[in-house]
């Protein structure tokens, strides 16, 4: 019965997401006051019964109800709780479920936070929101409907949930992410909107940035969460494969990272604007590529999930329509839209430009890489991959230019910028990121390489002429100390990001450059030794989980004959689906990482084991992490606060 | 021509120049790292589509089910080797050094990536079995199509 409820709320979400596309956008039309403020009420709505409706089916998970198809496939009495609870959007109809609702969250908290926005605007914004819902509620219950019932024969229990999923990773990565490709709607429907108003000005860029901002930060921490989880779960010690699937959640981000910046031109310059919106449109529109490629099973990818053509096709025609739509308002909006504002050739203006350029080609490269094998397929050339070596080159060569320039960007004025002003600056940190480098290179690396030298370098570049900046900027008025405590909050986050994405680049260049990875054969009592590191295998225990069996190895670390730990890699094997799974035991550090990872016992009784090293690896996600904290920060700024005032008007 | 003219030009034709440039380079890094996908029949009597064969010392992709009984292990080392067959009937032989995925079994649909050591070996420097029950990479299973699967771990 409960069940049945579930599905009547979705339906009953469907129809008000439906009432809140068309009644505002009437409203308008016909200038009826009611009708345009019953926008904000019927998003309310529609995300009350959206959530009903997945409370529900989280409740089914948690009771175990194996007469539900998806909850029998994907879950089993003996999972715990909390993976009961995250198995809701393991798996194909209920990660959708999870799409809608929060898209529906997205949209509600659009009409409830932005109460100094003309009440038009906010319907038209919810307007499209709605059709997007709308979109999504129809492919649910159309082609993937969770609550479908398996009655009258339905198992005793149920096939379990993917062991690969079971895990804290993935408890936390799939909402984060769909809550950065699902936020960035925000910004498409501004886009939109504004368009269909034909009024693109500073304020529009200033209430889509703050939302814009959000989006991106759920979707870096969700794909740096991601990465971290392939790390340690997949038992190979990657941290990115370019898989097309990360590949789809990594073209939204990068043109989400060329939207913020371009927004920012928008917001303070009055320039770039129709740029602005063809980024926003591109952003949501590759969120949604990203979805059709997952969900179509029309790839080759660790992550595709089963697949059906009817689902597929409903995507893409979905896809076409949204894409087609909005690129025909943009042509035919977009030339209305006049700049203002005049710079020079150098000056902050084209810095930011040059930062899209460069983000563009790199977004490019991605999607090239990812859809060239579909189109080799589909016509007839037979199936290719593209290999990492292709991205990792195209990457390496893009990263220099635009590392080199993100140093100098925020030393360079808006307007217009006397070159010569700049090169004390520049010589300056240009002499102390050489001299940082090589004491860096001289401590942790083994060797020499001249990709190490270069990738770290740009790293300390980009560290030292932020902090440069900073002291200049806190230095103009004030003594350094006091200076600095009164730059805003939204200047502090563009130097934590920007040190942030340093910190990252120095992450990835020594674990490129400098990991050492042995697959040896190991009996127990052997051991193997490098990088100063013992890796002395004492025992194989049996090991005994709540729904799976295994073996587990017991390694004594040394370092110089001084002890560092003990660690203990397991070998799974989960009962329900016979599936065995790798658990690395992984010993983290600043510097660097030791990964232990059981292959197969071999015939002889030894073990295939593969034992890591990899420097700075940490870095990779902790760059990340200060990204993400940027971004809150500038949400916080002053400019983006509601005042009080405003508060109690409303 | 004038100079604002004769400045539009040179700006124009840097820029054409630059993206060429840029596209060149792109299209030259992706020939280098294209792998095309084989079946076992496939390296043997040449694509179905093209009915090129692959050439010795190519790199490509090859994807079949590991034939039962197929799998030897070199006592000293992590070398194996494997036969991988498809629905056509061809049979190529894998070697490998490392650690193989935790889902391959004899009787499995896999992928290998590798190079051609001669007409019907394969030296895989990667090989990728299915991530779970339910799925197999598409090509494996159209490569597989009509095979009768020894589904010798299922209950």
């Amino acid at each position: 019965m409960l069940a049945e409820i579930g599905q009547f709320a979705l339906v009953i979400a469907c129809m008000l997401s439906l009432l809140q596309t068309v009644y505002p956008l009437y409203g308008i039309y016909a200038r009826q006051q009611n009708a345009i403020e019953s926008a904000k009420i019927l998003t309310i709505l529609q995300f009350f019964f959206v959530a009903v409706s997945f409370a529900i089916l989280s409740y089914l998970f948690l009771v175990n109800d194996f007469t539900v198809t998806y909850i029998a496939t994907n879950s089993n009495s003996a999972l715990p709780w909390y993976y009961r609870l995250s198995a809701v959007w393991g798996a194909h109809e209920g990660s959708l479920l999870l799409w809608v609702l929060l898209l529906s969250l997205w949209s509600t908290a659009v009409a409830v936070m932005s109460k100094r926005l003309p009440i038009e605007s906010i319907a038209r914004v919810l307007a499209v929101l709605g059709l997007l819902s709308l979109g999504f509620y129809l492919f649910v219950l159309l082609t993937s409907n969770p609550f479908l019932r398996t009655l009258p024969y339905f198992p005793v229990d149920g096939r379990d949930l993917n062991p690969l999923l079971q895990d804290i990773g993935l408890i936390l990565h799939p909402p984060m992410l769909y809550m950065g490709y699902v936020g960035f709607s925000v910004a498409f429907a501004f886009a939109i909107a504004a368009l269909m108003e034909g009024r693109l000005d500073s304020a529009w860029a200033k209430w889509s940035r703050p939302w814009t901002m959000a989006a991106w930060v759920f979707l870096t921490v969700g794909i740096a969460l991601g990465s971290w989880w392939a790390y340690y779960e997949l038992g190979w010690g990657g941290w990115w494969f370019w898989d097309p699937v990360e590949n789809a959640s990594f073209m939204p981000w990068i043109a989400g990272t060329a939207l913020i910046h371009s927004l920012a031109v928008s917001e303070k310059r009055g320039v770039f604007k129709s740029w602005t919106v063809l980024l926003a449109i591109s952003a949501f529109s590759l969120s949604l590529l990203g979805t059709f490629l997952v969900r179509s099973g029309i790839l080759v990818s660790v992550h595709a999930f089963a697949s059906d053509p009817a689902r597929g096709l409903f995507i893409l025609a979905f896809l076409i329509l949204i894409i087609g739509g909005s690129l025909l308002l943009y042509a035919v909006q977009a030339p209305k839209v006049k700049s203002r504002g005049r710079y020079r050739l150098f000056s902050r203006e084209t810095m930011l430009l040059t930062n899209n350029i460069l983000l563009i080609a790199a977004l490019i490269v991605v999607l090239l890489g990812t859809l060239l094998p579909l189109v080799h397929k589909e016509i007839g050339l037979g199936s290719i991959s593209i290999g990492e070596p292709f991205f990792n080159s195209m990457f390496s060569i893009l990263v220099v230019p635009f590392a080199l320039f993100l140093g100098v960007a925020p030393l360079v004025r808006w307007k217009r910028q006397n070159i010569k002003e700049l090169f004390k600056p520049l010589l300056h940190s240009l002499f102390i990121s050489t001299a940082i480098t090589l004491i860096f290179l001289y401590s942790f690396a083994s060797h020499f390489t001249w990709l190490a030298l270069m990738g770290v370098f740009l790293g300390f570049w980009v560290l030292s002429t932020t902090c440069y900046e900073l002291c200049l900027r806190a230095t103009h008025r004030f003594s350094l100390f006091t200076g600095l405590t009164k730059l805003g909050y939204s200047h502090w986050a563009m130097s934590i990001g920007h040190a942030g994405f340093a910190v990252m680049i120095i992450g990835i260049t020594m674990t490129q450059n400098y990991s050492i990875e042995r697959d040896v054969k190991l009996a127990v009592g052997d051991h193997i030794a490098f990088e100063h590191y013992d890796f002395h295998f004492d025992a194989v225990n049996d090991l005994q989980g709540k729904n799976y069996t295994g073996s587990v190895g017991v390694f004594t670390i040394k370092k110089d004959d001084q002890y560092v730990a003990t660690m203990k890699p397991e070998k799974r094997i989960y009962t329900v689906q016979r599936m065995p799974m790798t658990e690395a035991a992984i010993n983290a550090g600043v510097t660097r990482d030791l990964y232990i990872a059981m292959g197969e016992m071999l015939p002889d009784g030894a073990w295939a084991v593969r034992i890591y090293y990899k420097p700075f690896i940490r870095w990779i996600w902790f760059g990340p992490l200060m990204m993400g904290f940027a971004g809150i920060l500038m949400m916080l700024d002053r400019r983006y606060r509601v005042k009080k005032s405003d508060e109690e008007e409303a | 021509m004038n100079p604002r003219r004769k400045k539009r030009l040179l700006i124009t034709s840097a820029l054409v120049v630059g993206l060429s440039l840029a596209v060149g380079l792109v299209l030259f890094a992706l020939q280098q790292n294209i792998d095309l996908f084989y079946t076992p029949t496939e390296i043997i009597e040449g694509k179905k589509e093209t009915g090129i064969k692959p050439e010795v010392g190519q790199r490509l992709r090859i994807g079949g089910m590991v034939l039962n009984g197929s799998v030897k292990r070199d006592p000293e080392s992590l070398k194996v080797s494997f036969d991988l067959i498809d629905n056509g009937g061809g049979i190529v032989t894998v070697f490998f050094t490392g650690i193989l995925p935790d889902l391959f079994r004899e009787g499995q649909g896999i992928v290998a990536q590798g190079e051609l050591l001669n007409a019907t070996q394969v030296n895989a420097f990667e090989v990728l079995a299915k991530h779970d029950e339910e799925y197999m990479p598409p090509e494996v299973a159209e490569a597989l199509e009509g095979m009768d699967h020894l589904k010798t771990d299922k209950k």
